[in-house]
């Protein structure tokens, strides 16, 4: 009779997703790790080639905007949901929003929400960052493009993030989530191109999801070494196979917790 | 009509523990209901059934009728829990607005807050207040939603005696106004106050369910201890409503709920009585004598 309908949800998603905006803006090992490592990163990284072509043309500087892009976003991503979740569950704020009305579907989506607007917000820093200090410049478009992809073809890094939150407790998820995530970045050419890393690793790399999420992003300036659909299956495959860890590892604190 | 709570033969497994080993219990509308019994009992487990936070190993629980996990149950309940918690980085005021938010029709934030007696800590993060102050937190996030059943877990541990005194006024008039509510609570005393209703419960069983005074008169609520001058026997306390009589030497150790015609029929069978004692008994032990009873 009082079912929530739609607006009531709404509103529910709207003052949840605040809450956890403010949550994490309030929370410096959140916020700057999330808002400023990639800047720094590319500082150092980016910055003293940022002048230079590719073989292809493209602009060097553009090209490593767009890998620091990606690793901004899974930064976001694993980071947030690993540490986060896990957090949270050391707390206990998931026994109290369990005996609330609000729906754990809202819970989670206001989750979803908070990160992807973080990671818009690196995104732009980062690229606000690389145009006015670096000088690197690409048409609205191109960018556009480039944060539409990396923001879409996160839902991997979103799962695995929530696995790690549910698998870990909240003093091994940083580790947890940097023994994951560091080696992927590297390996996959966020901080260095994939043709200068050691032969062993670049063997591995265009098996790695990470790799393949950064193509969406080189793809977009036209430096991409796949095509969009490869990309997009490599992805698919990884979020069907995070997304089942994650499942199993809430399914077994419900179990734990909840039963 | 349908009770706002209901459990049938809810029984609770934990691996080799039985936490409720078939309980049933119904509380209609507008009823304030104590659920009392020591540590351990089974008081946070027959909650936890209620809201659905845990799934009866046998037997039922409904909430308003339907499935306690239903939404349409949740959104007519606010909750109070022990071993819960909330983020620190939130104001008293953001989260009691948050908590409003989940509810049709809630109570405006400051009236919340008030309630608890949380005004002055308003704009004040969570993660800064002391541990009372928290409790009246989890108080204030029960009731902003303006709920028509509250379940609140042990509303008053952690409390000083002024946020004692505010939060069992809040209850009351809440309950005045009609509200449903059931509390848990290891004090005797706090149920006696407050409900109209006791449920003991021990050993994940409800041994007595009544008004206050049938079960002060049923649990002997006082201990008396003292030395005698010559050995007595258990002929000496012969028709008086005394439990679990202790005669070691001179001393002597029993529990009563009626202390004072205890002591009056001693004096009077001439029993010479040295450093009385009369202190509050240990509800465990009361309960272990009601459990007990043939």
């Amino acid at each position: 009779m009082r079912y929530p309908a739609a607006a009531r949800l709404l509103r529910m998603l709207l003052m949840q997703t605040r809450s956890e905006l403010l949550m994490r803006w309030r929370v410096p090992a959140f916020s700057v790790t999330n808002l400023a490592l990639p800047i720094v990163f590319f500082t150092f990284f980016g910055l003293p080639v940022a002048h230079l072509r590719r073989a292809d043309g493209v602009s060097i500087g553009a090209y490593l905007l767009a890998s620091f892009g990606a690793y901004a976003v899974g930064n976001v991503m694993i980071y947030g949901f690993g540490i986060g979740v896990a957090n949270e569950r050391a707390m206990k704020i998931d026994r109290l929003m369990r005996a609330s009305p609000l729906p754990p579907l809202v819970f989670m989506l206001a989750k979803v929400l908070t990160a992807l607007v973080f990671a818009l917000l690196a995104l732009m820093l980062l690229i606000g960052f690389g145009a006015t200090v670096g000088g690197i410049h690409q048409p609205g478009a191109v960018w556009a493009m480039v944060i539409a992809r990396l923001l879409a073809g996160s839902l991997p890094f979103i799962a695995l993030g929530f696995a790690i939150g549910y698998l870990s407790g909240p003093h091994a998820a940083p580790a947890v989530a940097n023994l994951i995530y560091l080696p992927l970045a590297f390996a996959s050419g966020f901080f260095v191109p994939v043709g200068q890393l050691p032969p062993f690793v670049q063997a591995i790399a265009p098996f790695l999801p990470t790799y393949h999420y950064a193509q969406l992003a080189w793809s977009a300036l036209g430096a991409g070494s796949e095509t969009l659909g490869t990309s997009l299956l490599w992805l698919a495959g990884y979020t069907a196979v995070f997304l089942a860890l994650a499942v199993r590892a809430y399914r077994r604190e419900e179990r734990a917790k909840f039963a | 009509m349908t009770p706002v709570v209901e459990l049938r033969a809810a029984r609770k497994r934990f691996g080799q523990v039985e936490a409720l080993r078939g309980v049933d219990l119904a509380i209609g509308t507008g009823e304030l209901v104590a659920l009392l019994g020591p540590n351990g009992a089974g008081k946070t487990t027959s909650i936890s059934l209620m809201l659905g936070l845990r799934r009866p190993t046998g037997g039922e629980a409904r909430l308003f009728g339907f499935d306690p996990t239903d939404q349409r149950a949740r959104s007519r309940c606010g909750v109070m829990l022990q071993e819960s918690g909330t983020t620190g980085v939130l104001t008293v005021r953001e989260l009691v607005d948050l908590f409003r938010s989940y509810y049709p029709s809630p109570l405006p934030a400051a009236t919340a807050i008030a309630r608890a007696g949380l005004d002055a800590k308003a704009g004040v993060r969570a993660g800064t207040l002391s541990g009372g102050e928290r409790q009246r937190l989890y108080f204030a996030l029960a009731v902003c939603g303006d709920p028509e059943a509250l379940f609140l877990d042990e509303p008053t541990v952690g409390l000083d005696v002024e946020g004692r005194r505010a939060v069992l006024d809040s209850i009351r008039a809440l309950s005045a106004a009609g509200k449903t509510i059931v509390l848990t609570t290891h004090y005797l005393e706090e149920a006696d106050q407050l409900a109209r209703r006791i449920v003991v419960i021990d050993r994940g069983m409800v041994i007595a369910d009544a008004t206050p005074r049938e079960i002060k008169s049923r649990i002997p609520s006082k201990r008396i201890s003292f030395n005698t001058g010559a050995p007595v026997s258990d002929a000496t306390f012969r028709g008086l409503p005394v439990q679990n009589l202790e005669l070691a030497d001179h001393r002597v150790r029993l529990l009563s709920h009626e202390p004072e015609l205890v002591l009056k029929a001693l004096f009077e069978r001439g029993v010479a009585v040295r450093d009385l004692e009369v202190t509050g008994a240990d509800l465990e032990e009361a309960f272990l004598s009601l459990t007990t009873r043939p």
